[in-house]
Parts: structure tokens; C-alpha cells; sequence
């Protein structure tokens, strides 16, 4: 069966005017024009949208604007070429979609977000990253050709070998230097379409951070969940996952069926959220990892996407929405950054339902590509009048560490503060300058946080 | 099956074709513009993992390039078991009352053209004993209504031609499927407000193709919308005025 997929956070029930919102569902004014023809589509609009899974204001509008340019109708595959893996299509084309049509046949995407709810597009722009990143690094490491649409109006193609100013801005520059049309990027075989997995529970962070250190270099992908709120000698205790294809004897003969999906069919209240509702979530899921250490074939999409088996769970976090926060410490800053990040965090209460933390690899060759050689962090806040608050000092720890941010996912960081994080920050200005002198393109947050024209 | 296909680029032509495809059907894509034809043609030899996909210029505003088009896709496959048309025009009712050229142009094709059309590929498919002939008409037809004044006029003179073409050629094996889209979520409708019960391309595609395989004469996409025209079918014309729809 094939997919179609709509766009989220597109909203014109119930409201006078069209709204838009990302992923963590604060919205603003805003519409979404579509179309199979991205090269007309694109002609005036000052932003790209695709399945609108960045969290924060990144797929937004800028103030003064009210349309973006969604991509999801333009979604051919172009070309593939099944002895190399290179494969060929329009930028609107889902994750979900290339998976439900490669896995069977031995091919998958070479880096793979959280979910398959996003675009091409959307994946370049975010210059997204996944399980793999301190073997594989971020999405745009395997890309050789975008098609774009730059601000006087002509498309061009550019790759790490032309143009590649444009690419290196491009890749990471949240679609502030042009409509990326096409992507072209290289496949990774694989052996079959199953996951064999590690699990282990985890007592502390300090164990955490050894034990995901130590399986980089055996597992291609490894990934681990916290529990936030543990404090004392259990903080930042989990579990450890780590995976790798199965090869074929291990793995069933049948390819995976798609799962099914559940939604959550309307907005939960916010006091479904409190501390001690998380606290028990938590609590419960650490311990029904049992026995401590389990192996075994999982299903691709319950260890590559499990929130997607729930459709919607933004609504979870009730009508303020919610942001997440995703940090990088670096690895200069030592073993005990996370440490001292969890501290900080469970000293202000930041209660998260999910908190993940990651290995990552190399720094991409994207200028404003998030990771970094360390740890990277993430974790969900609901908003709550405190939130900006708890953000600055989570912020100023990062900076103290000399880490930084992922744009994709923020919605409350200071100019100032992203600044102090981004030395690469200049350099990326300075090329889109060149490509797009007048800031043609722009949206909700390169406004909050390059101060650009709203 | 062979099928030859006008107007598989786009929305629900797309999507339908797709399934097509992945099940391993031949296709000749026919539509207006080559570049967009071929970049189809490659999706659908991707998808379907076959290399069956050829492709014809056909422009339903030029019903001289009709015979020769469906000649040439007959001869690219061999034959020809049946001929899909989702292609056709759209715009709203306030544009095509400011815009008599455009209106002109819109009952052409909608009406006159894709019934010349049919008559072509009705000739092609009788003279090798039979086939399918599934065309995309309108919910919009059923009744007068407001919004869809002219857009529903040439689509019910449309399926009422489908109903008799049906009725006067099943006993010689040429089934005729006739499609009443309900809303669907594509290009084509991008900026109007979905009512309750829109659909998507891929549902209407799986419900599509169950139809030409069975031969189903009317189909209604989404299913929801069958039973959404069967009220508004036997809506008494003074309510059909007062909600004004």
C-alpha cells in the first residue's frame, strides 16, 4: 500500500484565519499553498515547508509574512542506481515513503531521524542525524546533488564539488539560502530488513556515558533513554540501545509489515502532565526493561520510529504545546558535562517525559549542521509560564561547555545566546549574504535569532 | 493489464498510477508536457521495479493528436486493456464567470474533449473484444450547486454520456467505470477549504483500481462520499437554496 502523508500543524477549523505550527503546536498565522511543481510553487515564497516536524519556528513564517511553500505533493523518485545506491527525487518525498518502498528491497536511507514523518527536504535543511552519527555522520555527508531554487530566481545545482558555498550553507541552513527542489543522495545496503538489538539498563550517568562510548565502535547505531527526573545516585540512569541490520540467517524471511498506528484523537488537558505522571512513566518504563540485558530481532520501525506508532502525540502536551530542547556537549568538555547538565536540569525541574541521549560522531560539513563530536542530549518540555527561564539557563550551561544547539528543534533560544554557541554563525551569514543579499528568504526564526528583516 | 493513461502526473492520476505500477501493470502515460511525462514515467519504473512505462504527448485541448496518441501507446504495448483519464480542468466558480475564455476552455475539456476522447479509445478497446474505460468525472455534477455552477455542468454532462456509454456497450465486453471523486486533498484543490470527509489521493486510488477490476459502473471516492450524495441527491431544491451550497 502506498502512503500519502499531510502535512501536521496546518490548522483552518475553528480558526477566523489559517494557522500554521510546527511540531510542538504553538501557532501563528500562516497558510500552506501546495503544488506537484515545486519550480512554479517556489517563485515568490520566502520558505519551504515539508511535513512540518521541526518543533520550534523553523517551518514558520517570518512576521510580516503569511504564506510558505509546502512541499509534500512533489514527491518522484528521479533515478536510482542499483549498483551504487545513488538515488535521485523530489524534495517532497517522505521518509516513510522511501522506506515502505526500499526496505523490502535492501536499501535504506544512510542516516535516519527519530521519525519517518519528514521530507527530503525537510532532512537536508535540518541536516538531520540519527543512531549512526558517530559512525556515519549527518544526513548531508551523503549527499551529492541538491536542485534549488536561489533568491534572483534561478535554479541551480550544487553539490560538496560545485557551488559548494551554497551546498555547505544549504545543508543545515534550515531553508534560509533557497527551496531545495531535488535531492540526490546514496542509499545504504543493508543485509536484511531487521534490527538485531542490545538492550542493557543503565544505573548512572557516569555508566551511561561509558557504556554508549564503548559500543560506538562495535554497533553502527546506538542510542540511549534517560530517566530526567532520578536524582542522587540513580540521575541520568536508562536504558542502552544498540542495533545493527540482521544479517540474512538470523533475520525472519518476511519482509516487516508497516505497523499499525495509534492516534491520539484530540488534545490532552494540561494537568495530564505533571511531574508525578511522568515521574511514574518513567519509573515504569525503566524497570519493565527486564532482565537487565536483552538481545534480539526488533521490527525497523520500533527501533528506528517508535513515536510513530502514535500518531499526533504532540497533542500530549495539551494547548500550550510544548519545545524541545537538544543540546551537544562537546567532547572537550569532558565526561562530567552531562553530568553537570542533568544537575542543572533536575535542580530546575525540567521534567521530560523522554530524554535521549546520543553518541555523536564528527562534526558535518554543513556550516550550521548541529553535531559535534560528544554527547548530544535532547528532551521534551511542555511550556509553562517558567519555560524561557529554565531554556536561558540551560543555554548558559551549554555555552560554559562550549556546545551548542539544534535549530530544528528550538523555539526559545536569545540571539545573544545562539551567537555565543555558533563561531560558525559568520561564515554562514557571509554566504548567504552573497546568494541572498536582500533576504529574500527568510522565516519565523532566522528573524528571532539572525535578526533578519521580518 | 495495459493500461493507457492521461493524466497520471499529477493528484489522483498519480497516485493511481503508482498502484498500477507496483502491481506490475504496463503504462503509457500520455499528458501535455514531455519533461513532466518522463520524470513520471521514472517514478513509476522505480516504484514499480519494472521498466513497462512509456510515454506519448497528448494535449486534451487538441482532440486532432487523440487518434494518433492512443495508435501509437497501442502500438508501444502490443494492445491495450484499458484506458484511464483523470486529467481535466478546474477553477472556481468566480474566476470562470470573469473569465469566458477560460470557461470555454473549461467545458471543452472537461466536456467535449474528454468525451471525443472516449469515443476513440471506446473504437480502440471494442475492436479487440472489449476493456476497461475508467474516467474521472464529479460528485460535482449530481446537483445545480452554488459554488461549482459551470465546473459541475460539464461534469455531469460527463457522467451521464459514461452512464449510457456503459449501458449501450457492456454486452460487447467494454466496461466503463465512471469515478465521482468526492474532496480530495490535491494541487488541484489547494486553497479551497476541505469540507468534512475530504480524502486523500491514495485512498481514492485503492478504491479506484478495485473498481476497474471489477468493472464497478459508478464508484464513489472516498467511500463516505456515495452516501454523502445520496442525501444531497434527495435534498429538496428549496433547501438545496436556503443552505446555500
Amino acid at each position: 500500500m502506498s502512503t500519502t502523508l499531510n502535512p501536521t500543524g496546518t490548522d483552518r477549523n475553528g480558526a477566523a484565519e489559517p494557522r500554521l505550527c510546527g511540531w510542538g503546536r504553538r501557532y501563528v498565522p500562516g497558510r500552506e499553498i501546495r503544488s506537484e511543481d515545486l519550480e512554479s510553487l517556489t517563485r515568490d515564497v520566502v520558505l519551504s515547508r515539508g511535513l512540518g516536524r521541526a518543533y520550534g519556528d523553523s517551518a514558520l513564517p517570518p512576521p510580516s509574512e503569511r504564506v510558505v511553500a509546502g512541499t509534500t505533493l512533489a514527491d518522484r523518485l528521479l533515478s536510482f542506481d542499483a549498483d551504487h545506491g545513488w538515488l535521485r527525487a523530489e524534495a517532497g518525498l517522505s521518509l516513510l515513503e522511501l522506506n515502505r518502498l526500499f526496505l523490502p528491497r535492501g536499501w535504506f536511507t544512510p542516516v535516519s531521524p527519530g521519525t519517518q514523518f519528514v521530507t527530503l527536504g525537510g532532512m537536508v535543511a535540518a541536516d538531520v542525524h540519527g543512531k549512526n552519527h558517530h559512525r556515519d555522520r549527518c544526513f548531508g555527508e551523503h549527499v551529492r546533488r541538491l536542485k534549488m531554487r536561489v533568491a534572483d530566481g534561478r535554479i541551480v545545482e550544487c553539490g560538496q564539488d560545485l557551488l559548494s558555498d551554497l551546498f555547505r550553507a544549504t545543508v543545515g541552513g534550515m531553508g534560509l539560502t533557497g527551496h531545495i527542489l531535488e535531492v540526490e543522495l546514496r542509499m545504504k545496503r543493508i543485509p536484511s530488513p531487521w534490527i538485531w538489538q542490545e538492550s542493557l539498563r543503565i544505573h548512572d550517568i557516569d555508566e551511561f556515558i561509558d557504556a554508549l562510548k564503548e559500543s560506538g565502535p562495535k554497533w553502527p547505531y546506538t542510542v540511549g533513554w534517560i530517566d530526567c527526573l532520578s536524582r542522587g545516585p540513580k540521575m541520568g540512569r536508562g536504558i542502552l540501545m544498540c542495533g545493527r541490520w540482521a544479517e540474512r540467517p538470523l533475520a525472519p524471511r518476511k519482509p516487516p509489515r508497516l505497523k499499525k498506528r495509534i492516534p491520539i484523537p484530540f488534545e490532552l488537558p494540561e494537568w495530564v502532565l505533571s511531574r508525578r505522571s511522568i515521574k511514574l512513566f518513567n519509573e515504569l518504563y525503566y524497570w519493565k526493561h527486564q532482565p537487565r540485558f536483552k538481545k534480539g530481532i526488533v521490527h525497523p520501525e520500533s527501533f528506528f520510529y517508535p513515536l510513530d506508532m502514535m500518531l499526533h502525540w504532540n497533542r500530549i502536551y495539551g494547548p500550550r504545546g510544548f519545545t524541545q530542547y537538544q543540546c551537544v556537549l562537546p567532547e572537550s568538555a569532558g565526561r562530567g558535562a552531562a553530568r553537570r547538565f542533568l544537575d542543572l536540569l533536575t535542580r530546575k525541574g525540567g521534567a521530560s517525559f523522554l530524554c535521549v541521549i546520543k553518541d555523536c560522531g564528527e562534526e558535518g560539513s554543513g556550516l550550521l549542521s548541529f553535531p559535534r563530536r560528544g554527547m548530544s542530549i535532547a528532551l521534551d518540555i511542555a511550556i509553562r509560564d517558567e519555560t524561557q527561564r529554565l531554556v536561558d539557563e540551560l543555554n548558559e550551561e551549554v555555552i560554559a561547555e562550549g556546545g551548542r544547539i539544534y535549530l530544528a528543534k528550538d523555539s526559545f533560544t536569545r540571539p545573544g545566546h545562539f551567537r555565543s554557541m555558533e563561531p560558525r554563525l559568520e561564515e554562514w551569514l557571509e554566504v548567504r549574504r552573497r546568494w541572498d543579499p536582500e533576504q529574500k528568504f527568510r522565516s519565523a526564526q532566522s528573524v528571532r535569532l539572525f535578526g533578519d528583516r521580518p | 493489464m495495459r493500461v493507457v493513461f492521461l493524466g497520471a502526473t499529477k493528484g489522483m492520476g498519480r497516485a493511481l498510477a503508482r498502484r498500477m505500477a507496483e502491481r506490475k501493470d504496463e503504462l503509457f502515460l500520455l499528458g501535455r508536457n514531455l519533461q513532466d511525462l518522463e520524470a513520471s514515467a521514472a517514478d513509476l519504473k522505480i516504484r514499480g521495479g519494472h521498466e513497462r512505462v512509456n510515454v506519448g504527448v497528448c494535449d486534451l485541448e487538441d482532440s486532432d493528436r487523440f487518434a494518433p496518441a492512443l495508435e501509437a501507446a497501442r502500438a508501444a504495448m502490443g494492445d491495450v486493456d484499458a484506458v484511464v483519464i483523470t486529467a481535466g480542468l478546474f477553477a472556481v466558480q468566480e474566476k470562470l464567470e470573469s473569465d469566458l475564455d477560460l470557461t470555454r476552455r473549461l467545458l471543452t475539456v472537461n466536456f467535449t474533449h474528454t468525451l471525443l476522447f472516449c469515443e476513440h479509445a471506446r473504437r480502440m478497446l471494442l475492436a479487440r473484444g472489449g476493456g476497461t474505460l475508467c474516467v474521472f468525472s464529479s460528485v460535482a455534477g449530481e446537483r445545480g450547486r452554488r459554488p461549482v455552477a459551470i465546473y459541475g455542468a460539464s461534469k455531469a454532462g460527463l457522467s451521464r454520456y459514461l452512464e449510457a456509454l456503459d449501458h449501450r456497450h457492456r454486452a460487447e465486453g467494454l466496461k466503463v467505470v465512471c469515478v465521482h471523486p468526492g474532496f480530495v486533498r490535491t494541487g488541484m484543490t489547494d486553497g479551497l477549504k476541505p469540507p468534512p470527509f475530504a480524502g486523500e489521493p491514495d485512498e481514492v486510488a485503492h478504491i479506484v483500481l478495485r473498481a476497474i477490476d471489477r468493472g464497478t459502473p459508478l464508484v464513489y471516492a472516498p467511500r463516505m462520499w456515495a452516501l454523502v450524495m445520496l442525501v444531497i441527491r434527495w435534498l429538496p431544491r428549496f433547501v438545496m437554496r436556503r443552505v446555500g451550497f
